[in-house]
């Protein structure tokens, strides 16, 4: 990433994660056709090893794994797209390689509101939803009276 | 010998097919999908990949059909799919303070930055059976209330504050793994945490027990406990950066003991820690007062020959599928062995008769 600048890599770090959190027949229905497209990588099943901190910041161990597909593609015009996937889902890791590619290319703007907008928006909403369902949960405490105080 | 074993097969054969039959029981009702397992056995899935140190709930949920509900034999599938998988790399370990919450409380604190919420918990229910579940239907949505938007941060923080409480400074030593090197005692605290993390959750239960009735005692209090999804970033090489790929739904327990104090420490409040996949609340407490009695050395405490204080005892026992294989191999054939040990016990029969016969 060396002529990269920053604002470009966290663009591109934030939509190749919204293409890999995406429910896989949401990214198809958004995006049904891939334009032609090689592979570098055919996807390919296997697991990451997550990590955890002891007491949650300090040394960090290995709480266990967790399967992912990764894939890499490259358009005829020549841009190249990466995906690693959760899951064992080859079709989407497939379909999140050639979206990060068409996000290098003029292609990028309607991939950008046609597919990255609307999962953004389903994301937040289903993150919400559940946000509000717990916050009803919220115990709010008060105090009885006590009575020394009467 | 050659016969025999062409009998067993053909016996093998019909015992499996008939296992698949028993397995899909009454035709007449209808079958059980993968998933409809994944979304209403929720928790036994979750339990399936702990302790099959593998998170996926469609796995998990097919191991459970597959093994007609039995859930050690579960684990044993995913355990052994897992080793057909490569290993891509290891994530940065996952922010738990940064975690979405569904449930978080505190059993030290009343009020706290965050706040107490009870999430979709079984506790405070009557635990009577509800014979309304029988019957199909779609329960009442749950209610919603506007979420704050501020942070939930750990209540372990709050006693830090005033150094009432033991520190655990970040570090990047390298995570020891015991999927690739065996296990050698004494083990780091990782390692520990590694092991308890797929531990059969049925021994580490009853050792957290045994730690509370006095067999290693440390007088834990549950400072919080939070159920939420975390995301998880993982370095792609090809990119030269980290990206969050997915979230995995976790249960973290940070319990808060008694310290006297030793020569270097003065007397504060120490802490065991349990984090488990899934939602799996009585596994994650049960692995923190664990994780604590395991520290009695670093912390210049007595062994007092409790099981839950011994490191080669908790670890070399606590993982079900080690401890099944090795339990469940002495159904299997063994007649070459017992034939040996049957002529043993004749010949000492005869010589121990034989004595007796000479001494009359």
């Amino acid at each position: 990433m060396s002529q990269s600048s920053q604002p470009e890599t966290t663009a591109r770090r934030e939509w190749i994660s919204a293409l890999a959190k995406a429910p896989p027949g949401r990214l198809a229905a958004l995006l049904p056709d891939l334009p032609a497209h090689e592979m570098l990588r055919a996807p390919e099943i296997g697991t990451v090893m997550v990590q955890g901190r002891i007491g949650g910041t300090g040394v960090p161990f290995n709480l266990g794994e967790m399967t992912v597909t990764r894939c890499s593609v490259r358009l005829s015009e020549g841009a190249v797209g990466h995906a690693c996937v959760q899951g064992r889902d080859k079709a989407h890791a497939a379909r999140a390689a050639v979206a990060d590619a068409l996000m290098q290319t003029g292609a990028a703007p309607q991939i950008a509101t046609q597919v990255l907008a609307p999962l953004r928006a389903a994301a937040a909403r289903a993150r919400a939803t559940r946000a509000a369902k717990a916050a009803a949960t919220r115990v709010e405490f008060f105090t009885m009276l006590r009575g020394e105080d009467a | 010998m050659y016969v025999a074993v062409k009998g067993g097969e053909r016996a093998i054969d019909a015992a499996h097919a008939w296992l698949a039959e028993e397995r899909r029981g009454d035709p007449s009702v209808p079958e059980l999908t993968v998933a409809q397992i994944r979304e209403q056995m929720a928790l036994a899935v979750n339990r399936v990949m702990a302790e099959g140190s593998l998170y996926d709930p469609d796995l998990a949920a097919l191991a459970i059909k597959q093994a007609r509900g039995d859930l050690i034999e579960a684990v044993f599938l995913i355990r052994a799919y897992r080793t057909t998988l490569p290993r891509f790399g290891a994530s940065r370990p996952v922010d738990t303070a940064a975690m979405a919450v569904d449930r978080r409380v505190s059993a030290t604190f009343k009020d706290l930055p965050g706040g107490q919420v009870l999430g979709p918990t079984f506790d405070y229910t009557h635990r009577l059976l509800d014979f309304a579940l029988a019957a199909e239907g779609t329960p009442q949505p749950a209610p919603m209330a506007p979420a704050p938007d501020e942070p939930v941060p750990h209540v372990t923080g709050l006693l830090d504050r005033d150094g009432l409480i033991e520190q655990q400074p970040a570090d990047d030593t390298p995570a020891p793994d015991l999927t690739r090197q065996p296990l050698e005692l004494p083990a780091s605290r990782a390692l520990r945490l590694q092991a308890l993390a797929r531990a059969d959750e049925g021994f580490t239960l009853s050792l957290a027990y045994s730690t509370q009735r006095g067999y290693g005692r440390t007088h834990a209090f549950v400072g919080e406990l939070r159920i939420g999804r975390v995301a998880v970033e993982v370095e792609l090489p090809e990119l030269g950066f980290a990206v969050e790929i997915g979230e995995v739904e976790l249960t973290e327990c940070d319990t808060v003991n008694q310290f006297k104090g030793s020569k270097s420490e003065p007397p504060q409040f120490t802490r065991g820690y349990g984090l488990v996949m899934g939602q799996s609340e009585r596994k994650a407490i049960s692995m923190s007062l664990v994780d604590r009695a395991l520290r009695w050395q670093e912390l210049g405490e007595d062994f007092t020959g409790a099981p839950a204080q011994d490191e080669e005892f908790v670890l070399s026992h606590c993982d079900n599928i080690q401890a099944t294989g090795f339990l469940e191999h002495i159904k299997l054939p063994h007649y070459v062995d017992f034939q040996a040990e049957l002529e043993l016990v004749r010949r000492m029969r005869r010589e121990a008769v034989q004595m007796q016969e000479a001494a009359e």
